[in-house]
C-alpha cells in the first residue's frame, strides 16, 4: 500500500520537473532559429518512434504479432479518411479478431 | 495556416484570438479525448487488478498525467517489481517530455508558476495537434486540447478504478493495438514534407534498433535525434 504511494509521489514530482524544465527555464522567449528548424522535425520523429515501438515492441524484444494487423487496418482507415474513433476501433477490432482466429 | 494565407503574416502575429484557438483545440481534440477516456478506464482497471487500491490511480492520473508511464509503473508493481524499478521505468518513459517541453517553451508565457502548470497539460496528443509548420506551436490549441485531455484522462481513470472488473483483459480486446493506431493518426497529418517523412522513418528506426538493448522509454527519447536531419537544411 505505501509502496504505491511512494511511486505516485516520486513519479508525480519527477514528471512535473521533466515537463516543466523547458518552459520554466526557457519559457516565453523565442528559441534560436537554428533550433527551430530542428524542432520542426521533432513531432514526426517522436511520433514515428511511438508508433513503431507500440506496434512492434514487446518489453525488451521486438515481436511481430496481431497488433500489426490492427495497425495496418488503422492505416487503411486513415487512408480512407475515416474519423479518429473509427480508426482506433478498427485497430482494436482487427487485432481482437486476429487473436480469435490465429 | 499562415502559409495558406500567402506568408503575409509575421510569425509573431496571432491569426486568431486565444479564446478562439482554445475552442479550436477543444474541438480538434474531442475524438482523441473520447479515446483517452477509454484508455483511462483500462488504466484504472489495470491498477485495481495490480492492487493499488481505488484512490492511488486517480491521484496519479491527476498529478502525473502521462499515460504510458502510469501503465508501466502500475504493471511493474502488479508483477511484483520493486518501487525503484517502477519509478525508473515511469520517469524514463517520460524523458521525451524534456525535448517536448523545450519545443513549446516559447509559447508558454506568463510567470514561472503559470509556465510550470501549463507545461503539465502537454501530452503527446495535444502537442502533436498544436504543431505548426516551421517548428511553431499554437498556444491556444495546446492548452485548450490539454485541459480537455486532462479531464478525460482523470475521469476515465476514476470510472475504471471505481467501476471494477467488468472490462476483462485489455489485450484480448485489442486495446494494445489502439495505442499505435492513435499515434499513427497523429503522425499522418505531420508528414507533409519530405524531411518530415524522413524524420519519422529515422525516428522509428532508431527506436526499434534501441528497443532490445535499452530500457523502455530510452529508445523513444533517443529518436528525438532524428530531428537533427533538419540541421542540413
Amino acid at each position: 500500500m505505501t509502496d504505491v504511494w511512494i511511486v505516485v509521489a516520486v513519479v508525480g514530482t519527477g514528471t512535473v520537473a521533466i515537463k516543466g524544465a523547458g518552459p520554466v527555464l526557457l519559457g516565453g522567449r523565442p528559441l534560436p532559429s537554428a533550433i527551430t528548424t530542428v524542432i520542426d522535425l521533432l513531432a514526426p520523429a517522436l511520433l514515428g518512434a511511438l508508433v513503431a515501438v507500440q506496434a512492434l515492441g514487446d518489453g525488451q524484444a521486438l515481436a511481430i504479432d496481431e497488433r500489426l494487423i490492427g495497425v495496418a487496418a488503422a492505416g487503411l482507415a486513415l487512408w480512407r479518411k475515416a474519423p479518429l474513433l473509427v480508426v482506433v476501433a478498427v485497430a482494436a477490432l482487427a487485432t481482437a479478431l486476429a487473436r480469435l482466429v490465429i | 495556416m499562415a502559409v495558406a494565407a500567402g506568408n503575409m503574416r509575421d510569425v509573431s502575429d496571432p491569426p486568431r484570438t486565444e479564446p478562439a484557438t482554445w475552442r479550436a483545440g477543444v474541438r480538434a481534440v474531442g475524438p482523441f479525448a473520447i479515446a483517452v477516456v477509454g484508455f483511462g478506464i483500462s488504466y484504472g482497471v489495470l491498477a485495481r487488478a495490480a492492487g493499488t487500491g481505488w484512490l492511488a490511480p486517480i491521484v496519479m492520473s491527476a498529478t502525473t498525467f502521462a499515460g504510458s508511464a502510469q501503465f508501466a509503473a502500475v504493471s511493474i508493481l502488479g508483477n511484483g517489481g520493486t518501487v525503484a524499478a517502477a519509478i525508473a521505468a515511469a520517469l524514463l518513459l517520460n524523458a521525451r517530455y524534456g525535448p517536448v517541453g523545450v519545443s513549446v517553451a516559447p509559447y508558454l508565457t506568463g510567470g514561472p508558476l503559470t509556465r510550470l502548470l501549463h507545461a503539465q497539460l502537454v501530452v503527446d496528443e495535444n502537442w502533436a495537434l498544436a504543431a505548426r509548420d516551421g517548428g511553431r506551436y499554437d498556444r491556444g490549441v495546446l492548452l485548450g486540447a490539454g485541459v480537455t485531455l486532462y479531464v478525460g484522462w482523470v475521469l476515465g481513470t476514476a470510472i475504471g478504478s471505481l467501476g471494477g472488473r467488468a472490462l476483462g483483459d485489455p489485450a484480448s480486446l485489442g486495446l494494445d493495438a489502439a495505442f499505435p493506431a492513435l499515434f499513427l493518426a497523429l503522425l499522418v497529418p505531420q508528414l507533409k514534407t519530405r524531411p518530415k517523412l524522413q524524420a519519422a522513418i529515422l525516428g522509428a528506426a532508431i527506436a526499434l534498433a534501441l528497443t532490445p538493448i535499452a530500457p523502455a522509454g530510452v529508445p523513444i527519447v533517443a529518436a528525438s535525434a532524428a530531428c537533427l536531419l533538419g540541421v542540413r537544411r
